[in-house]
């Protein structure tokens, strides 16, 4: 925890009156998988998407190798280039190919020629074994396969940092695999990443470090064997008892 | 029965249990009378509606003189070829006006749709000018543009009625287009947004790479529905003297005091809509099946 990457002090957000963050802490070291947990409507998603400033918060700090992500030398897409993020709904862009999907943040954002986005995305897709899903539009794919695109869409523009949130929450059971298997992969290579998920077994399996969130506090982190066999807040103990007892534990 | 076959399947039985498995149902076939019996009973009902809407009029005291004076073949033959000339000019107007509406409608949508303190002018001004021109009657613009502005000698701009008559239509129809495409930009989901943003687009390159393409795929029936719509009200212009299919026919009629002109008129009106109003119900057709694939 030397190399800090993520830095996120006093954090405070409203949604009208109702407090949805309340003065959360938390550090993520670089290479560092960190796993929110918690019951819906617990601040999990709404922090995640204040780390790369797609929501606003109140009060606080977030920064990004301790820079305020909200300082102006990050420029207007300095923060988006650095922190790649993941959604539910995959949010693939319909009416475009896979290919067209990740290269329009390189080539129009970022600058890279066409031919070189192409044959960088081409790569990549390689890598996850998408490779012959390129010209493939969203509507052709499996959810599974959906939301792998999604990811390879967030790496090609060479983040630091992934956020996940609830990737396989919208996806059928057997498709659940194949994604998840991606993000370990991610894992191996050394990605920082902050996750969003419901899906226990593999937050105990991949998190270095797992964060219970209640009422928009940290109410209770540590490694996942820790959390998860001898957890000591009771709301961690009661959350974890509903969890096991529908069977996703 | 059925589960053991299956299981059996499974394991890659062979024929003999490929034979066992039950057919597929046959595809229900319609009797010849429940074929016939529903499409004979429409046209007979259409048959009746408007064989007797025509038994009516023709069997009408006065209605010799009216067929002699609306539905003469020989008057119809003779205005004809002016009458198409004049036609001629509707299309062209239509044309015209279509690309201005949609170019004038698109701005105007993203002129609303952005977002920020800078931009509120624009806002401002969007919502004035929709609730102007959608309250004022396109009759009503067609005269005072057509008559007044050319009576301004404006410097430098045409001063014929025709170009201040289809410039009316592109201002009155553009605000109904306006409203149409921000409805197709507001339909594009939220996420879309929100991944645009997260990729580092800008509000400008959000909208013409993720949202727009999206929006008027969207509106795309809706549009062809006003498209039928302006096809006929290009007609208004024969108000202010141009001399589209209407006004041709009205000079028919002054001169000979023959109104099978005006129908003759009509019917190539006719001719034009139908096929436009089939072709915006198929696409619009199409469209929901690739809704419901989306949804699927």
């Amino acid at each position: 925890m030397t190399d800090r990457c993520i830095s996120i002090s006093g954090v405070t957000k409203y949604y009208g009156n109702v407090l949805v963050l309340d003065d959360v802490d938390l550090d993520v070291g670089r290479h560092e998988v960190v796993c929110l947990i918690g019951a819906s409507g617990s601040g999990k998603s709404t922090l995640l998407r204040c780390i790369n400033g797609l929501t606003e918060f109140d009060h606080g700090t977030i920064s990004l190798d301790g820079v305020s992500i909200e300082d102006p030398s990050w420029g207007r897409n300095g923060i988006y280039r650095r922190i790649g993020i993941v959604f539910q709904s995959y949010n693939l862009f319909p009416h475009m190919s896979v290919m067209e999907n990740i290269t329009l943040a390189p080539i129009q954002v970022h600058g890279v020629p066409a031919s070189e986005a192409m044959a960088k995305g081409r790569e990549l897709l390689d890598a996850f074994g998408m490779g012959r899903f390129a010209n493939a539009y969203p509507e052709q794919l499996s959810g599974g396969q959906q939301q792998r695109v999604a990811i390879v869409r967030a790496l090609a523009t060479h983040p630091q940092v992934l956020l996940l949130d609830e990737v396989t929450a919208a996806l059928d059971p057997e498709l659940v695999g194949e994604v998840l298997a991606v993000i370990r992969r991610l894992k191996a290579e050394g990605m920082t990443m902050v996750i969003v998920t419901h899906e226990m077994g593999f937050a105990r399996d991949v998190a270095d470090r797992v964060c219970f969130l209640d009422g928009g506090r940290i109410l209770e982190q540590g490694p996942p064997k820790a959390l998860f066999s001898a957890p000591e807040n009771p709301r961690t103990q009661k959350f974890l008892q509903r969890i096991i007892e529908a069977g996703r534990l | 029965m059925t589960v053991e076959v299956s299981v059996q399947d499974s394991k890659g039985g062979g024929p003999v249990e490929e034979a066992r498995r039950p057919l597929p149902p046959a595809r229900k076939k319609a009797s010849a009378a429940e074929r016939y019996v529903p499409a004979a009973i429409s046209i007979l009902m259409v048959g009746l509606v408007f064989g007797g809407v025509i038994y009516a009029v023709t069997s009408a005291e006065q209605w010799p003189r009216i067929a002699r004076q609306f539905f003469d073949l020989n008057a119809m033959a003779i205005s004809f070829p002016k009458v198409l000339a004049g036609f001629w000019l509707n299309i062209q107007v239509w044309v015209v006006c279509l690309f201005g509406i949609m170019a004038w409608g698109l701005v105007l949508a993203l002129f609303r749709s952005l977002s920020g303190p800078w931009f509120a002018p624009l806002r401002v001004f969007t919502v004035v000018y929709i609730d102007l021109f959608r309250g004022l009657p396109v009759l009503l613009l067609v005269l005072i543009f057509g008559f007044g502005i050319p009576a301004l000698n404006l410097p430098g701009l045409p001063n014929s009625a025709l170009f201040w008559g289809a410039t009316a239509m592109i201002i009155s129809y553009a605000a109904y287009s306006a409203e149409i495409f921000r409805s197709g930009i507001e339909a594009v989901h939220d996420g879309q947004w929100a991944a645009s943003r997260a990729l580092g687009l800008s509000q400008w390159q959000t909208m013409r790479f993720a949202i727009l393409p999206q929006a008027i795929r969207n509106v795309v029936p809706v549009l062809l529905n006003l498209a039928v719509a302006l096809q006929k009200d290009v007609a208004l212009l024969s108000v202010i003297g141009v001399r589209d299919a209407v006004r041709e026919a009205q000079i028919y009629t002054a001169q000979t005091f023959n109104y099978s002109s005006l129908i003759a008129a009509a019917l190539l009106f006719l001719v034009a809509t139908i096929p436009l109003a089939r072709l915006t119900d198929y696409i619009a057709r199409k469209d929901r099946k690739r809704r419901l694939q989306g949804v699927l």
